[in-house]
C-alpha cells in the first residue's frame, strides 16, 4: 500500500528515511518521526479496531495519550505487549503491530454480532445478568473474557530488562510545551536544578502541532533555542519521551521514560523503560489541555475526530487524515483546523458551528478563505459503518435541546470535533490537589493543594499562547523565589505573535436529533467501553446519584484511557439527568497512573537473582559444591539437607539424624542472631526482656531465654552468655534477629533511657559450626590444645575462649540435638577453611553435614520448640509446658502480667503435646487438624493442629508434636487427624521421644 | 513514600523508616496492680485519629533511633519530629485541642 | 594474625583479583569497582558530651568521634571515624592496624567510670569501592538519597538502602580529575548480591574490575 494521504510537504517527518512495519500482517511504509498513528493514516488506514462491548469499527480520533480507540499489540512472542497507543508508539523499522479485540479482522470482525444486541446489552448488563445463581459467574466469566479482552497477554519470559533510577531536583517541570519551556526556562536562569519531563519524543508541546510564531520567528525555532538553552546547563535535566505518570505525597512524582525510542524490542542493550522516583522541591505542571469531542449521534464512526487531532496530523505529520473534511465545534480555535488544512491544500467541506453568528477573527479568516461555514447547527447523523461516508446536519433550535427545519446531507470521509478543552488536572489531582469548575467556559481548573506545586498555561485554564507563555514564566521564577533563588539575569519572557482574540465557546454537551438519546443512532461518551449518553441517563433513573457509582454502574472512564475525552461531557450528561450542576455532581477521582505503565518498568531490575538479596554465609560455596539443597530462611539461604546420588529427602535425612546420633555431624550456624550487650546495667535489662531469672550468671556460663510480647506470647528464644564483668552475647533465631534487635533496642530508647546499656548486632562477625554427636569431642580435640574438652573443665552451657586449628575462637557447648555439641565460633572469615578441615579431618569419625531439615528432626525427638512452628504468636509459655523458665519471684518482666490475664490464664487452653500414630509408619502432615471423634463427614470440632512430623530414623517410628486442647489433660487419649483420603489415629503423649533423662548430653 | 525528617539523619524516604505505634503510651509502672480492663487499655486500645496523630517512627535503615512524629493522617502532611521523652510542640497541642487548624 | 591462607573474603568467590588482572586498563570506563577486605571497623558507643569519652577515643586512634551527621572524621585510607548515630560511630582503620585500635579502643573506653561499649565488627561488612565518571548514577539507580556533588561531597556519610541492601556510604574524596569514589560498607552475607547488582546497573556505561 502507498501513502495514499501523504502530503507532498511539510511536517516534521524525516522523508529521506522510509521505514517498513507491519500492521495486521500487511507491509507499509512510513517516515522517521512518525507515529503508527500518522503512518497508519498516511496509509490511507483509519479503521483500526473495535469496540470493547458491541465490536463496533473504530478509527483513530486523537493524535495523543488522550487516545480510547487506537489500541495496538505490538510485537510478537516475548516482546509483545498489549494495549499500546498508536498515537504514542513512534515508527520504527520492523514494527509489527495488530488490532486488539477483533477476529479475524477489524474489517470482518465475528463479535459484531453484539452491536445487534446493542437493546439487552445497556448501562450494568453483566451486574444484572450474571448475578444468578451466583455459581453460574465461573460458567460466564468464561466466554465473556474471551468476548471482551482487549489485547494478548504475553506468554513467555519478557525478553527486554527495565530499571529506576531515583533523581532529585529543586524544581521538576511536567510537560515541555509553551508554558512548560518558559517555566523550565526561568526557573534554569536562577542556578535551580531543574528537571523537565515531556512524553513526547521532541520538545514543543501543542506547539509542534501548530504554525504558531514566538520572539518574531517559527514556534518551533524558539523550542529548539529554549532546548539548546537548557542543555547547556549542568543544572537541567531533560527527559523526553518520558510519563509523569504519578504525583504523590511530599512531592514525589514517578516518571515512566521509553529509553529504546526508534527501536524494535530487545535490540538495545539498554533498558527499555526505566521509571524515575524523583522528589522534587517544587513542582510545575504544564500538562496542558485535552481537547473534548462533541457528543453527536454516531460519533464513533472510522473518521470521527477531534478537530485539534486533524491540523495535529496536517501541521506535525504531513498527512491529511481524510480526502474530505468537516469541522463540527462549539469555539474558534477548531477554525485553526479548518484554515490548516485548507493550507495545506486538503479539502475541507464544511464548517459547522453550533453558535449563531460566530465572528471571531479565525471565523473571518475561514470564511475569506473560501471554508462555508453552517452556524447555529448540529450534526444529527453519520453515514457510513467502516468510514464515515457524510453526514446530516439540522437547524438547532433556541435552547438548543433539539433541532428544527430540514436536514441536509454533507459528503465527507473525515469529521473533526471540538467541544472546547479541559485542563490536564490529573497529576494536579493525585496530590489531593482539589478542582475547581469555572462556568463561563465549563472546565474544572486547578485550585487548592497542600503541595509545593503550581499550574500554568492550558493545565491551568490559560488557553492562549500568550497567556501560557508569562504563566509560565513566572511559575518558573516564583517556585524558584520560593527556595530562596533569584536570577542575576533575567531572561525576557516571550512574546507570542500569532495571538487573535477569540470569541467565547457554547456548551452544548448533548448535539440532539430528531429523537431522545439512543433512538437515532449512539451518542458515544466513553468510545473505548462503550458509553454512550443513553447508559449514563439509564444509570441516573435507576438511582445511582454519586458520580463515582454511576462510573462503576456505567463503566465510564474505566478503560485504559481513562477517559480522558469523555469524562467530563459524561458528567454534564448526568448532571443534567440528575437536575443537577456540574459541581454539584463533581468528578471522579483521579489517581495514578495517568497513562498505563508496564508491569516491567514497576519491577525494573528487582526480577530474577535481584528479586530479593540472598544472605550467604561464609561456607556457602562450600555447601553448594556438596549439592546441598537449600532452605529460604529469612533472606539467608541454609542448606535444608545434602543428598547423596540418588537419594530420596527422607534417605538423606534419616542418614544425617543416624550420623548425629550415632557418630558425629556438623552444621553450619552462622545465622542464628547475635547480639553484643555491654554495660553496667546489661544484666538487669536481660532481667526485664527474658522470663527467667539473670542477675547471677557467672562469666564463662551460658543460660537458654525465653522472650515474651507484652501480651505474653512467646517471641524468640535463644542462648545468652556472660562474656565477662557487664558483657553478654545474647543469641536469637536466625529469622528473628532483626526484629529482636529493634524491639530491644525501642524498649531501651522509649521505656528505659535510664539503663546503661548499649547493644550491638555481631551476627556476622563471626562464623558459626556446630559439632554435634558422640565423636564432637574426640573430634574437636584434633583442632585445639588450649581448650580443656573434658567435661568438668567445659561442662555443659558454658564456653571456653582458645584457638582452633589455630584460628582464635570462642567455644560455645550449648546443644539443640541433645548429643554432645560445641559450636565454634570464628572470624567469618576462616569459616570456610575451618569447616574444610574439620570435615576432611573428621572422616574418621564418621563425621556427616546437616542440614536444617535434620536439625529440626533432631530437635523435634528432644521436644525443642521452634519459634514460629509451635508457636504462632498465640502460645505463652505456659500453653509450651515451659512454666519452669518463667520466674514467679521476679516482680515484673515484659510479658508477666498478661500471663494471668483472664484469658491467658483459662486451664483449657492449647497445650504442646507428642503424637504417637497408631501405625508406627504414619507420618502426619503438618498442619494436620486435630479431632477428638470422627464423624462421617465435616463439620467435625478441631481441638488443634499439628506443629512438626517427621520419620525418626533413630526411634524408628513417626513423631509429631501438637498443639491441642487442654492436651496435658488428655494425655494417653486417642485423637484423629483427618487427611483427605484418610483418618489417622494417635496418641497423645509426652512431647519428649528420645532420651528424656538427657543423658547423652556428656557424650 | 513520604519524606520523613529523622531528628538526627535528616530527611530520607519512608521506606528506611518503620511505623511502631501511637506515642506517648507509657508501660504503667506496676503492672501486677492493674486490673485486667486496665491492663488491656494499655495493651490493646489504640487512637485511630483522623486528623493530627502522635505516633512512634524508628529509622531502621539509618540511625535505628526511636522518635516521635505528629502527622495528619488525612493529608499525610509531617507536623513536626520530636525527640523520645520529650512532649509535642505547643502549635501541635493546639491543633489537637482544636485551638489552631493543621 | 590468622595465616592470611586462611582467610577468604566475602567476594572472594568471584574471583575479582583475576579480572582486575584482565581488565588492567581502566581508562575510558564509566565505572571502576573493587572490594576492599579486611579494614578494621570497630564500632563505638558512648555521649559525645562526655569529655572522658571524646578523650578516651582521641587516645586510642588520634581522632574525635565526629558530632556532625552524616560525617566522616579523618582522611581516606588512613584512620578514619564515620558518625553512624548521635551515640553510635564506626572507627574505620587499615587491615594491619585493626587489632591494634581495638584494643587501645577497648583499653581507653572500657574503663570504670564510663559508659562506653567497643565491638569488632571487621569481619562482619566488607568494603566496596566504586569509582569513575558515571559511580553516582549506578548508586542513584538503587539509593533514594541525594548525591548530587553539591549535597554528598567527599566526608559526608550515611547509611541507608542500596537496592534493599543496608549499606554504610561514605564518598572519599574526589580523584584528581573530578571523577567521585565512593565506598559501600554492606554486611558480608549481602555483599554478593550487592556486587551483581552494581555490576548489572553498571553495564550500560562500561564497568571494569580496578
Amino acid at each position: 500500500m502507498s501513502q495514499t494521504h501523504r502530503l507532498h510537504d511539510g511536517g516534521r517527518i524525516d522523508r529521506s528515511q522510509q521505514i517498513d512495519f507491519y500492521f495486521n500482517g500487511k507491509l507499509m511504509s512510513g517516515y522517521r518521526g512518525d507515529t503508527l498513528a500518522s503512518a497508519l493514516l498516511a496509509n490511507g488506514v483509519m479503521l483500526v479496531g473495535r469496540s470493547f462491548k458491541y465490536h463496533r469499527p473504530r478509527g483513530i480520533v486523537t493524535a495523543g495519550t488522550e487516545e480510547p480507540n487506537a489500541l495496538v499489540q505490538l510485537e510478537r512472542g516475548a516482546s509483545t505487549i498489549s494495549n499500546m497507543l498508536a498515537t504514542r508508539v513512534p515508527l520504527y523499522d520492523g514494527l509489527d503491530a495488530s488490532s486488539v479485540n477483533c477476529w479475524p479482522s477489524p474489517t470482518y470482525d465475528v463479535m459484531a454480532v453484539n452491536s445487534l444486541f446493542h437493546r439487552i446489552l445497556p448501562a450494568g448488563f453483566y451486574y444484572k445478568t450474571f448475578m444468578w445463581p451466583v455459581s453460574g459467574w465461573k460458567v460466564y466469566e468464561h466466554f465473556i473474557r474471551r468476548a471482551a479482552g482487549l489485547g494478548k497477554s504475553p506468554e513467555v519470559p519478557d525478553v527486554d530488562t527495565y530499571d529506576k533510577m531515583n533523581a532529585h531536583a529543586d524544581v521538576v517541570v511536567v510537560g515541555a510545551g509553551p508554558s512548560g519551556l518558559a517555566a523550565a526556562r526561568a526557573a534554569a536562569a536562577t542556578g535551580a536544578r531543574v528537571m523537565l519531563v515531556d512524553e513526547q519524543t521532541e520538545l514543543g508541546g501543542q506547539l509542534l502541532n501548530e504554525r504558531f510564531e514566538i520572539d518574531g520567528k517559527p514556534a518551533m525555532d524558539w523550542v529548539a533555542d529554549v532546548e539548546s538553552e537548557l542543555m547547556a546547563n549542568p543544572d537541567v535535566t531533560i527527559l523526553k519521551h518520558t510519563t509523569a505518570f504519578g504525583y504523590y505525597d511530599h512531592n514525589f512524582l514517578g516518571l515512566i521514560q521509553n529509553r529504546s525510542e526508534n527501536v524494535a524490542f530487545g535490540q538495545d542493550d539498554r533498558t527499555r523503560q526505566r521509571v524515575w522516583r524523583v522528589r522534587a522541591k517544587r513542582v510545575i505542571l504544564a500538562t496542558g489541555a485535552i481537547e473534548r469531542p462533541l457528543i453527536y449521534s454516531d460519533n464513533d464512526r472510522p473518521g470521527c475526530m477531534l478537530a485539534g487531532a486533524l491540523r495535529a496530523y496536517v501541521n506535525r505529520y504531513g498527512v491529511s487524515p481524510g480526502k474530505r473534511h468537516v469541522i463540527f465545534t462549539n469555539n474558534d480555535d477548531a477554525y485553526r483546523s479548518a484554515l490548516d488544512l485548507k493550507a495545506a491544500g486538503c479539502v475541507v467541506a464544511a464548517v459547522v458551528d453550533v453558535r449563531k453568528d460566530p465572528s471571531g477573527e479565525l471565523v473571518t479568516q475561514a470564511i475569506e478563505a473560501g471554508i462555508e461555514v453552517i452556524d447555529n447547527s448540529a450534526i444529527t447523523g453519520v453515514l457510513g459503518t467502516k468510514r464515515v461516508r457524510g453526514i446530516e446536519v439540522m437547524k438547532l433550535n433556541d435552547e438548543a435541546d433539539g433541532v428544527t427545519g430540514t436536514s441536509r446531507t454533507i459528503s465527507c470521509d473525515t469529521v473533526g470535533s471540538s467541544g472546547g478543552w479541559n485542563p490536564v488536572v490529573h497529576l494536579h489531582s493525585h496530590s489531593a490537589g482539589k478542582n475547581t469548575w469555572r462556568d463561563e467556559d465549563g472546565v474544572f481548573v486547578p485550585g487548592d493543594t497542600l503541595q509545593a506545586e503550581a499550574c500554568c498555561g492550558a493545565a491551568n485554564g490559560s488557553f492562549s499562547l500568550a497567556q501560557a507563555l508569562n504563566e509560565g514564566d513566572f511559575a518558573g521564577i516564583d517556585a524558584a523565589s520560593h527556595l530562596g533563588m533569584t536570577a542575576k539575569k533575567r531572561p525576557a519572557v516571550p512574546t507570542a505573535n500569532s495571538d487573535v482574540d477569540e470569541t467565547p465557546w457554547r456548551t452544548i454537551w448533548y448535539i440532539p436529533t430528531t429523537k431522545p438519546a439512543g433512538q437515532r443512532g449512539k451518542h458515544y461518551l466513553d468510545q473505548q467501553n462503550d458509553v454512550t449518553v443513553a447508559d449514563v441517563q439509564l444509570a441516573a433513573r435507576e438511582g445511582y446519584r454519586s458520580v463515582e457509582h454511576a462510573k462503576r454502574y456505567t463503566t465510564l472512564g474505566m478503560a485504559t484511557d481513562q477517559g480522558k475525552t469523555g469524562n467530563i461531557p459524561g458528567h454534564a450528561i448526568l448532571s443534567a439527568a440528575l437536575g443537577q450542576t456540574i459541581p454539584q455532581t463533581g468528578t471522579t477521582t483521579f489517581r495514578p497512573p495517568y497513562s498505563p505503565v508496564t508491569m516491567g518498568a514497576l519491577a525494573g531490575r528487582a526480577v530474577g537473582e535481584f528479586f530479593d538479596p540472598i544472605r550467604r554465609t561464609p561456607m556457602h560455596d562450600w555447601h553448594e559444591q556438596a549439592g546441598c539443597l537449600w532452605e529460604d530462611v529469612g533472606q539467608w539461604r541454609r542448606p535444608w539437607y545434602y543428598p547423596a546420588d540418588g537419594e530420596s529427602m527422607q534417605d538423606a535425612v534419616s542418614r544425617e539424624c543416624l550420623a548425629v546420633r550415632n557418630a558425629v555431624g556438623m552444621l553450619d550456624a552462622t545465622t542464628l542472631g547475635k547480639i553484643d550487650i555491654q554495660g553496667p546495667d546489661a544484666a538487669e535489662f536481660l532481667n526485664r526482656v527474658y522470663t527467667n531469672a539473670w542477675l547471677k550468671l557467672a562469666p564463662g556460663r551460658c543460660r537458654y531465654g525465653l522472650m515474651l510480647g507484652e501480651d505474653g506470647m512467646v517471641m524468640d528464644d535463644g542462648v545468652t552468655s556472660c562474656l565477662g564483668e557487664n558483657h553478654y552475647l545474647m543469641t536469637t533465631t536466625s529469622g528473628g534477629a532483626p526484629r529482636v534487635m529493634a524491639w530491644l533496642e525501642e524498649w531501651l530508647q522509649t521505656e528505659w533511657p535510664d539503663l546503661k546499656v548499649y547493644l550491638t548486632s555481631v551476627t556476622e562477625q563471626f562464623a558459626t559450626l556446630q559439632l554435634a554427636g558422640p565423636n564432637a569431642r574426640d573430634l574437636l580435640s584434633e583442632f585445639t590444645t588450649d581448650i580443656d574438652l573434658d567435661n568438668d573443665a567445659f561442662p555443659f552451657m558454658s564456653w571456653q575462649d582458645g584457638t582452633v586449628g589455630g584460628i582464635p575462637a570462642r567455644v560455645y557447648r550449648i546443644s539443640f540435638t541433645g548429643e554432645l555439641s560445641y559450636e565454634i565460633n570464628v572470624p567469618a572469615s576462616c569459616g570456610l577453611s575451618l569447616w574444610t578441615d574439620v570435615m576432611n579431618a573428621g572422616e574418621k569419625y564418621g563425621i556427616t553435614p546437616f542440614g536444617t531439615e535434620t536439625m529440626h528432626v533432631l530437635r523435634a525427638e528432644k521436644g525443642f520448640i521452634i519459634v514460629g512452628q509451635e508457636t504462632d504468636g498465640t502460645i505463652t509459655p505456659i500453653d509450651l509446658g515451659m512454666d519452669w523458665i518463667v520466674s514467679s519471684k521476679k516482680p515484673d518482666f515484659i510479658g508477666k502480667r498478661s500471663l494471668s490475664r483472664e484469658d491467658t490464664a483459662r486451664p483449657d487452653r492449647k497445650h504442646l503435646v507428642g503424637l504417637r500414630t497408631a501405625d508406627p509408619e504414619e507420618v502426619l502432615p503438618e498442619g494436620g487438624q486435630i479431632v477428638a471423634e470422627t464423624r462421617p463427614q465435616p463439620p467435625m470440632d478441631m481441638i488443634g493442629h499439628v506443629t512438626s512430623s517427621y520419620w525418626s530414623a533413630a526411634l524408628g517410628h513417626s513423631i509429631a508434636l501438637a498443639l491441642v486442647k487442654n492436651g496435658r489433660g488428655r494425655k494417653g487419649d486417642t485423637v484423629y487427624v483427618p487427611t483427605g483420603d484418610k483418618t489417622v489415629a494417635c496418641e497423645i503423649v509426652e512431647p519428649v521421644f528420645y532420651d528424656p533423662e538427657g543423658s547423652r548430653l556428656n557424650g | 513514600m513520604f519524606l520523613i525528617n529523622c531528628p538526627f539523619c535528616g530527611e530520607r524516604e519512608e521506606k528506611e523508616f518503620s511505623y511502631g505505634h501511637e506515642a506517648h503510651i507509657a508501660r504503667p509502672e506496676n503492672p501486677e496492680n492493674l486490673s485486667d480492663a486496665e491492663w488491656a487499655d494499655y495493651l490493646f486500645m489504640r487512637k485511630n485519629t483522623k486528623g493530627v496523630h502522635l505516633e512512634r517512627w524508628v529509622h531502621t535503615a539509618g540511625c535505628r533511633r526511636w522518635f516521635n512524629m505528629a502527622r495528619n493522617t488525612h493529608t499525610n502532611e509531617v507536623l513536626a519530629v520530636y525527640l523520645m521523652g520529650e512532649q509535642p510542640p505547643k502549635e501541635i497541642r493546639d491543633m489537637i485541642d482544636g485551638k489552631k487548624k493543621s | 594474625m590468622v595465616d592470611t591462607y586462611r582467610l577468604r573474603s566475602p567476594l572472594a568467590h568471584l574471583h575479582l583479583d583475576a579480572r582486575a588482572h584482565e581488565e588492567a586498563d581502566i581508562s575510558g570506563t564509566g565505572v571502576v569497582m573493587k572490594e576492599i577486605p579486611y579494614r578494621g571497623l570497630i564500632n563505638i558507643r558512648g555521649d559525645a558530651a562526655d569529655s572522658a569519652f571524646v578523650d578516651a577515643v582521641q587516645k586510642a586512634v588520634k581522632l574525635s568521634p565526629p558530632v556532625d551527621a552524616n560525617t566522616v572524621a579523618g582522611k581516606a585510607n588512613t584512620t578514619r571515624i564515620m558518625w553512624l548515630g548521635p551515640d553510635e560511630w564506626l572507627v574505620i582503620t587499615s587491615p594491619q592496624g585493626a587489632d591494634r585500635a581495638m584494643k587501645a579502643l577497648w583499653k581507653n573506653l572500657k574503663t570504670d567510670g564510663l559508659h562506653a561499649a567497643v565491638t569488632d565488627s571487621t569481619q562482619a561488612r566488607t568494603c566496596i569501592e566504586i569509582s569513575g565518571p558515571r559511580a553516582r548514577e549506578v548508586l542513584q539507580k538503587g539509593c533514594s538519597l541525594d548525591l548530587h556533588p553539591s549535597v554528598f561531597g567527599p566526608g559526608q556519610s550515611a547509611q541507608t538502602i542500596v537496592s534493599k541492601v543496608a549499606v554504610m556510604m561514605t564518598q572519599t574524596a574526589a580523584a584528581r580529575n573530578g571523577d567521585p569514589t565512593y565506598e559501600l560498607y554492606p554486611l558480608r552475607s549481602f555483599a554478593t548480591y550487592l556486587w551483581t547488582w552494581l555490576e548489572d546497573a553498571s553495564q550500560e556505561y562500561g564497568l571494569k574490575v580496578g
